[in-house]
């Protein structure tokens, strides 16, 4: 009797508790080993595009919110720049420090949601849980800015919807006086972990020219050495103001990205602790705005820099109060285009930790 | 100081055929379609090696194709516009010069149907692959969507 192998296919999701949302893998297997991946997407298209051309302009701000729903502040940001860009609308300064205030607290929530599930996948639930209690706190703050937890709309053309409280502000320093400290927990407990260690180091390694003409951006370019930072290279609304370092990787590994994430919190609460230092006085939304805006023709681009990369809106006018077109460039979706490249060559065990360090959201890619 | 340089450099190389202007903080460049791959590779070879998106727009009598491109080291940033008829909308790819157009071809094909010949894979990557008609088109009708009854 001769033994015989063969290939075989493997089905991966969508329902599967690793991958991070609604996505389905086709895998081309020799054993173990991922010959072959085709992701497979769009269990979760709305249409959003689509959407946009029959909504007003004030309309569309609630459905970004449902598109990176982890961070939804960053989303509203990006749509409202773009905008703003088309329109020519001016920001009072305090808007812009609310702006960063809430969005760098999304962002740290944002990068909770990415690192504690990493930890599941490899097998560290306690990380998972420690993640969540952090992230309940956040979101506890950004609920008394604007009242909802998870989809906040709160961001307006020339401002935001109202201004911070006190209450916002006290609890906002309370968080930040325990949360570094809380870091440092994590980064010894997860990421120094010699288990996460093998498990992630030199596993999904991404070169930096495959990066660049994927697209990626976000922790998975800065992963693989790419100093590029929308913060930094664009420098819009007030981040100019602020010290603040872009942590970059070195080999481009699942090790480095998760590692790249856990360093922007610090960065993160470094900044707003500035931000909250220096919040200037002021009106907190620009009152010349009309309530039904028609942009003059013509486009706009736009990005801000989400805990998952450039987010995009790429707004075309025809001078009615209608978007005539909007393009959502969602960094998932051109993150998520690296995996046909990076699954083959590893085993099956490693396939949720590349996935898990590139951190899709479904309702990014999809749209 | 670096898109004044650039702006001059596409003037030279792309006479007939391309308009470029300087905006804001990008350089858009208008090109007709024959030579367009020929724009496209030149600035690849210019290090525009960042491919951040490509997109459409129906413009009703045509399309208009959107491609942004990053030069990482400079920070330079280039939209390439450029216009495809609708009954007939083919397009060369781009996967040859940026391995991340795939997806970005795949969408645009499932979203407005226009063709990119040449690129491996072109199937729908949004919509399921039975789904019939191309939604962002301006003229599409959703069958879903069920129209007031005139009752009189």
């Amino acid at each position: 009797m001769s033994v015989e192998t063969r290939e075989f296919l493997l089905n991966m999701g969508p329902q599967h508790p690793s991958t991070h949302g609604v996505l389905r893998l086709i895998l081309k297997l020799d054993d173990e080993l991922v010959l072959e991946a085709e992701p497979v997407i769009g269990y979760l298209h709305r249409g959003v595009e689509k959407i946009a051309e029959n909504r007003t302009y004030k309309q569309f701000i609630p459905h970004t919110d449902r598109m990176d729903y982890l961070s939804s502040m960053l989303n509203n940001w990006g749509y409202i720049r773009a905008v703003e860009k088309l329109a020519g609308i001016e920001v009072p300064e305090r808007a812009e420090y609310i702006r960063v205030i809430v969005g760098e607290l999304n962002r740290i929530a944002s990068h909770l949601m990415s690192i504690g599930p990493t930890g599941l996948d490899a097998g560290a639930f306690t990380l998972f849980l420690y993640a969540f209690r952090e992230r309940e706190r956040i979101l506890t703050i950004l609920e008394k800015a604007c009242g909802a937890r998870m989809t906040y709309a709160y961001f307006r053309f020339g401002g935001v919807a109202q201004d911070l409280t006190s209450d916002f502000i006290n609890a906002c320093r309370e968080f930040l006086k325990d949360f570094p400290q809380r870091v440092n927990e994590y980064e010894e407990l997860f990421i120094e972990n010699p288990i996460f260690k093998k498990r992630a180091k030199g596993v999904g390694i991404l070169p930096k020219e495959l990066a660049l003409s994927c697209g990626a951006s976000g922790p998975v370019l800065r992963g693989s050495g790419v100093s590029r930072d929308l913060r930094k290279t664009e420098s819009y609304s007030v981040y100019s103001q602020f010290d603040f370092e872009i942590p970059v990787g070195e080999s481009g590994d699942s090790w480095d990205r998760t590692w790249v994430r856990l360093e922007e919190m610090r960065q993160s609460t470094k900044i707003i602790e500035q931000a909250l230092e220096n919040l200037p006085e002021g009106p907190c939304f620009n009152p010349d705005v009309p309530r039904l805006l028609m942009p003059p023709p013509g486009e706009a681009y736009a990005a801000v820099e989400s805990p998952r990369g450039e987010q995009g809106y790429f707004v075309v006018s025809d001078g009615s109060y209608k978007p005539y077109r909007v393009k959502v460039r969602s960094p998932a979706f051109s993150n998520l285009s690296l995996l046909p490249h990076l699954l083959p060559g590893h085993q099956l065990a490693d396939v949720p930790i590349i996935l898990g360090s590139l951190d899709p959201v479904f309702g990014e890619v999809d749209r | 100081m670096e898109e004044v340089k650039l702006l001059g450099k596409i003037k030279k190389k792309f006479r007939k055929g391309v308009e470029a202007q300087a905006k804001e903080d990008i350089i858009e460049v208008k090109v007709e379609l024959p030579r367009l791959l020929e724009l496209l590779a030149w600035l690849k070879s210019k290090n525009f090696n960042y491919f951040s998106f490509l997109t459409a727009v129906d413009r009703k009598t045509h399309f208009e194709l959107f491609y942004h491109l990053v030069n990482i080291e400079s920070g330079e940033k280039v939209l390439v516009r450029t216009e495809v008829e609708r009954e007939d909308s083919t397009v060369p790819s781009v996967v040859s010069l940026w391995k991340g157009a795939d997806w970005q071809e795949r969408e645009t094909y499932d979203l407005f149907g226009v063709t990119f010949e040449g690129n491996p894979s072109l199937k729908r990557i949004l919509l399921p692959e039975d789904w019939e008609g191309f939604p962002l088109r301006k003229d599409y009708e959703d069958p879903d969507v069920v129209r007031r009854p005139e009752y009189f």
